[in-house]
């Protein structure tokens, strides 16, 4: 009776051992980890690969066209020759950090622009006609269909001396002159505004138009007026759309080079225009490296915070 | 409770001068409508609910209890008729500025509060000083035994506890009228039977009036002192629970509460104590009077569990009889539920109660005689 019921146990666990046997040979499961491997092999190459290319640069030292290699072997020694002398420049001269400023700057007061026209935007899409919602999402996103470009350059047309703006309040009589707007921080930071607006509406819609509507009744049931209830439960429950928004916008208006370039003016010191500077007038590649790397660590800070707060959330 | 009434009146009503009217009528419905475009959802509704009372809305999914809830709550507007609450009106107020709290079907509980913030919400609302809050969600969290829950958010917790943490949200303001909406809904079936008398007691305890909206006959009768059993929008009839299950006024409310026999008939006879109905499957001699013209058509209701059963003809003469044939039957351990084909055809369902352990059971096919006594019986005219 007991040996039957062992070798019924025996059978039993067979298929399981030969799985388990299986699953130690491949840990994780293949399908998986080539799934999830997919993006981080794009990131290698074409993110961590170009980047240490650019570090390598950063720290070298120049030889006419070429590069000396960082690594020298002779006489059973091996040498590291790194080239700081162009981090130290950039910490030296007020010109570098003044532009790091002031790059960080005009991203934070357009990430700030951003969110409170953002905010009430995507309030009021999530807020709509469950019918309508899908025509307002679109009606965000119509802006991409056309080049970036030419949308950047119909605001030239729109903010010049003798723009669309200017003539019609001349034509007003509100002014007598033609108001100064394009090449100041004003047009640029319109530009960056508006080009980067459905990057802080679309995650927050996300976020605000699956909040639940009970909430907010429980929240006036129990004496909170709809402005305290707002403030206490929605603005609070959609912190992770605030997060993902702002991220979205400050990120990329950091380094953003093409709506400096094209509205903005001496007064609008962007560090992406220093570094078009170095590479292509100075030809200083490795000074416009360094630029590069100190760049991208100053984009990446905030990027570790986000995905550091991100967590948190989940958790929560 | 010896903490100060925290009554949310609004700054520019004055409040009542009235003397404390009856208590019978704290909580006024006075013909209360609302109109959805075409639809009434609640369409002319008069109730007066007790003070202390608990008081269930009952009806399916549609009939506008929740509506008429959400009326009381200030999350509706109605479209005509008005709210009185202690004899002051209420309907012209904002949900924030009334005396009354609500718990949600699916308790709403913030989820970016633990529970000790989610209770102590309606108290900083009101501006209480900050001993007297923690004083009071102490309290409240005493009385669901919830206490070593306090810095838990609500996805740590189960569903029977966040039950019980939005019930003690919705007390901790010591509300004038507590509002229940499906309160037991969400809820698995062991854990619900149990909750039940639990919620019953805390309510009971506190002495707050109530009233609660659910879909469950069970819930409703063990909750409730008085049911409103609501059709499209009306009331169809109130009442305690036994008087709604055994003397239904309409073929509605006897076919809505538990199962029924109707029957429909004729008045062939009626005097003061009893009347006599001439039905398809023969004549009821029935125990009580109605005041009808004869020849009205009417239907008979008539519980399965009032009926007996057996292979012989009733000993007794003074009880209504019927013959048919077992045509299915089941056995539920407490009781045994048979289908008894009469001679027009229709079904008669009888429940039996499982008295004996080797009692005796009638087969599919048996001949049987389905007897009931006259009181047994009532007559629905509409």
């Amino acid at each position: 009776m007991s040996d039957t019921a062992s070798v019924a146990g025996r059978l039993e666990s067979a298929p399981k051992e030969g799985r388990s046997l299986l699953l130690r040979w491949l840990p994780g499961g293949w399908g998986r980890k080539s799934v999830i491997g997919i993006p981080y092999l794009f990131l290698l190459l074409f993110f961590s690969l170009p980047f240490f290319v650019v570090l390598k640069i950063s720290v070298s030292e120049t030889e006419g066209v070429h590069f000396k290699d960082l690594f020298d072997f002779a006489d059973g020694t091996l040498t590291l020759r790194l080239k700081l002398a162009n981090y130290i420049f950039l910490g030296t001269d007020p010109i570098y950090l003044d532009t790091y400023i002031s790059s960080i700057r005009f991203a934070a007061i357009t990430t700030v622009i951003c969110l409170f026209i953002g905010y009430p935007f995507a309030y009021f899409m999530s807020r709509a006609r469950p019918t309508l919602r899908p025509v307002l999402v679109m009606l965000v996103s119509l802006p991409f269909w056309t080049s970036y470009l030419l949308r950047i350059y119909a605001w030239k047309g729109l903010l010049d001396d003798h723009g669309v703006f200017n003539n019609l309040l001349l034509w007003l009589h509100l002014i007598d002159d033609p108001i100064k707007m394009m090449y100041t921080p004003f047009s640029m930071t319109i530009g960056m505004v508006y080009t980067y607006l459905p990057f802080m509406i679309l995650p927050l819609y996300g976020i605000l138009v699956k909040a639940d509507p009970s909430l907010l009744e429980a929240a006036g049931n129990l004496g909170a007026t709809p402005w305290k209830a707002f403030w206490l439960i929605t603005v609070p429950l959609s912190k992770a759309g605030i997060v993902a928004g702002s991220m979205l916008v400050f990120i990329p208006t950091v380094g953003e080079y093409v709506i400096p370039e094209l509205l903005g003016g001496p007064q609008t010191l962007m560090i992406a225009r220093v570094l078009w500077d170095e590479f292509f007038n100075n030809v200083d590649w490795p000074m416009a490296s360094a630029v590069a790397v100190s760049m991208v660590g100053l984009i990446l800070l905030p990027l570790v915070l986000f995905n550091h707060y991100q967590r948190d959330t989940r958790l929560r | 409770m010896s903490v100060p009434a925290i009554a949310a009146v609004a700054p520019d009503s004055a409040p009542s001068g009235k003397p404390e009217l009856d208590d019978a009528q704290f909580l006024r419905v006075e013909r209360l409508t609302k109109r959805f475009g075409e639809i009434a959802a609640v369409d002319d509704v008069t109730i007066s609910i007790h003070k202390g009372e608990i008081f269930a809305l009952l009806g399916s999914s549609g009939c506008g209890k929740s509506t008429l809830l959400r009326m009381l709550a200030g999350f509706e507007a109605p479209t005509a008729g008005s709210i009185y609450l202690d004899g002051q009106e209420i309907s012209g107020l904002r949900p924030y500025e009334r005396p009354i709290n609500m718990m949600f079907q699916s308790y709403a509980l913030f989820p970016h509060l633990n529970v000790w913030e989610n209770v102590a919400f309606g108290l900083k609302r009101h501006r209480q000083p900050r001993n007297q809050i923690a004083a009071q969600v102490d309290r409240m969290l005493t009385l669901v035994q919830l206490k070593p829950f306090a810095l838990r958010k609500p996805h740590q917790l189960s569903g029977g506890q966040q039950q019980r943490v939005a019930l003690a949200r919705s007390l901790a303001l010591e509300p004038r009228l507590l509002l229940l909406d499906e309160p037991l809904g969400a809820l698995d079936r062991k854990l619900r039977e149990q909750t039940q008398f639990e919620l019953h007691s805390i309510i009971k305890k506190v002495g707050v009036t109530c009233v609660l909206v659910t879909h469950d006959q069970e819930e409703a009768m063990t909750m409730a002192d008085r049911i409103a059993v609501m059709s499209a929008g009306r009331l169809v009839q109130v009442g305690a629970p036994r008087e709604i299950y055994e003397t239904p006024t309409s073929r509605f409310v006897a076919d809505f509460i538990g199962t029924v026999n109707l029957f429909n008939g004729v008045l062939v006879e009626d005097e003061v104590d009893h009347c006599v109905i001439e039905s398809p499957v023969g004549r009821f001699f029935v125990g009580h009077g109605i005041t009808g013209v004869k020849g009205q058509r009417l239907s008979v209701a008539l519980r399965p569990e009032k009926i007996e059963i057996g292979t012989q003809p009733p000993a007794r003469t003074d009880v209504n009889c019927l013959q048919g044939d077992v045509v299915e039957s089941a056995y539920f351990g407490a009781t045994s539920l048979y289908r008894v084909a009469l001679r027009d055809g229709s079904r008669l369902q009888v429940s039996v109660p499982n008295a004996e352990r080797h009692g005796q059971v009638i087969t599919v096919g048996t001949q049987v005689y389905a007897s009931c006594t006259p009181d047994a019986l009532v007559v629905l005219v509409n």
